[in-house]
């Protein structure tokens, strides 16, 4: 049987862990190399890192993610700022297994379509980033400061065609508020598509992981916010959901 | 001897292949140099990504024959991780093509056919059926975690442990000097690490 997977997500800066509300309002919470450390002890199924200024600065800190991913036994998927198979190269040299790919996703799709053809869809996650607006979902690229204009549904279509290995959907309107996924949302994406979600945004207690898991049918929840902000971590989250009867690795 | 061959063929994760086997006290030679895998003694074959992608990198490298020989011929201890396993087999039929493997152990990779979705990404029990120098101390039931989308249909003498997705499959494989693995032991956190070590240590 497979494992709901309780995946941390680090926003970095530099050497900097980063956490903001709905893409602003960017606070420093702590140290790249600590955080690794204590999440490589606390045995998590699995990690996402996202250079925030990376896709800005149009550079990639291979060095910087080649230094932390020796220390990471667990999967690693890093994003932020890749444009091309070169980079996506130079980050499996580095150490990750997959790669999280937002802006250069929407801007062109047949690059998609080439990472896939080189590196296998297990590698490839396209990360989307959606805001609420006028009662329509729009798509958000460059870390949620431009506006797409295009419905997040017509661009879901269009994507999972390529057949990427993982679509990770983060709610801009719930990122950083702890206050609960977009649960509604998530669970007409995952009815409708057949390919695996990692839902984002929103988590503030254990129940919120538990409520999204159950109601949406999403193996895969991903968060950042309440393991720096509260004294959960992910295994308090996984013994939690434990006592609730979903399957997940302690 | 504490110096291991892994096999560099331009496809996915190495680095964390290569970090693992030096946490656990040896040294790892990333390398595609034909002399070089001619003097190993004991290989590592790593690797995400397609079977006929992963065949054509062997072929251009030109380190089919010498890889096969040193698993055949010299018998020596080798370990395929996921792809890497995959590719030991007859064939692989991946990107709807028809691609031969290195032909080391009987048997096709084919797709997961079950309805669940893929690709099985994840960590997921592992159902020893053989206990083996490769499963010492590894409890059964213990969760690996895996990132594919096809599956090794091997003979059955051939299974040492199995893993369910929609259907069981085959998640470590062992024939003579050869054995292959469908999870990712280095990216398994602790369990990971004592497969790897287990094979280490033959």
């Amino acid at each position: 049987m497979q494992k709901i997977r309780i995946i941390p997500t680090i926003l970095f800066n530099e050497e900097n862990i980063v956490k903001g509300k709905k893409f602003e309002s960017w606070r420093k919470v702590g140290s790249l190399y600590q955080a690794i450390k204590i999440y490589n002890l606390r045995e998590v199924d699995e990690l996402i890192f996202l250079d925030i200024n990376s896709t800005r600065k149009g550079n990639i800190e291979y060095k910087l993610i080649d230094d932390f991913a020796d220390e990471c036994f667990m999967p690693l998927t890093i994003g932020g700022g890749i444009k091309n198979l070169e980079n996506i190269e130079m980050l499996l040299r580095s150490g990750a297994d997959k790669v999280c790919i937002n802006t250069a996703a929407f801007n062109d799709r047949d690059f998609i379509t080439q990472a896939i053809k080189v590196f296998g869809s297990q590698c490839i996650v396209v990360s989307i980033d959606y805001k609420k607006l006028n009662n329509d979902l729009i798509v958000f690229t460059n870390s949620g400061k431009f506006n797409t204009g295009t419905n997040l549904f017509k661009y879901l279509d269009e994507i999972i065609k390529l057949a990427p290995g993982e679509i990770m959907l983060t709610s801009i309107d719930h990122d950083g508020m702890m206050s609960g996924y977009d649960i509604s949302n998530l669970k007409k994406i995952n009815e409708k598509y057949s390919i695996p979600i990692i839902a984002s945004g929103g988590a503030g207690n254990c129940e919120d992981f538990f409520k999204m898991i159950y109601e949406t049918g999403i193996k895969a929840a991903a968060a950042a916010s309440i393991y720096h902000f509260t004294e959960f971590t992910p295994l308090d989250v996984k013994k939690f959901l434990k006592k609730k009867k979903i399957n997940v690795r302690i | 001897m504490k110096e291991i061959v892994v096999i560099d063929y331009d496809i996915g994760n190495v680095d964390s292949v290569v970090s693992a086997i030096k946490i656990l006290g040896y040294k790892p030679l990333l390398t595609n140099n034909k002399e070089i895998i001619y003097n190993a003694k004991k290989i590592i074959m790593p690797g995400q990504g397609s079977f006929d992608f992963g065949m054509k990198k062997i072929n251009e490298l030109g380190i089919l024959e010498t890889i096969q020989s040193k698993i055949l011929n010299d018998k020596i201890p080798t370990l395929g991780i996921c792809l890497g396993m995959h590719l030991l087999a007859k064939f692989g039929y991946e990107n709807n093509v028809e691609t031969r493997g290195l032909d080391c152990i009987d048997g096709k990779v084919k797709k997961i056919e079950t309805g669940e979705r893929l690709p099985h990404i994840g960590w997921s029990e592992n159902y020893i059926k053989i206990n083996d120098e490769i499963t010492k101390d590894i409890k059964d039931k213990s969760d690996f975690y895996y990132a594919h989308s096809f599956y090794f249909d091997c003979e059955e003498k051939n299974v040492i442990a199995n893993s369910i997705y929609g259907k069981k499959f085959p998640s470590i494989i062992k024939k003579n000097n050869i054995y292959g693995v469908q999870f990712h032991p280095e990216k398994s956190l602790k369990n990971g690490l004592k497969v790897l070590n287990n094979f280490l240590n033959i």
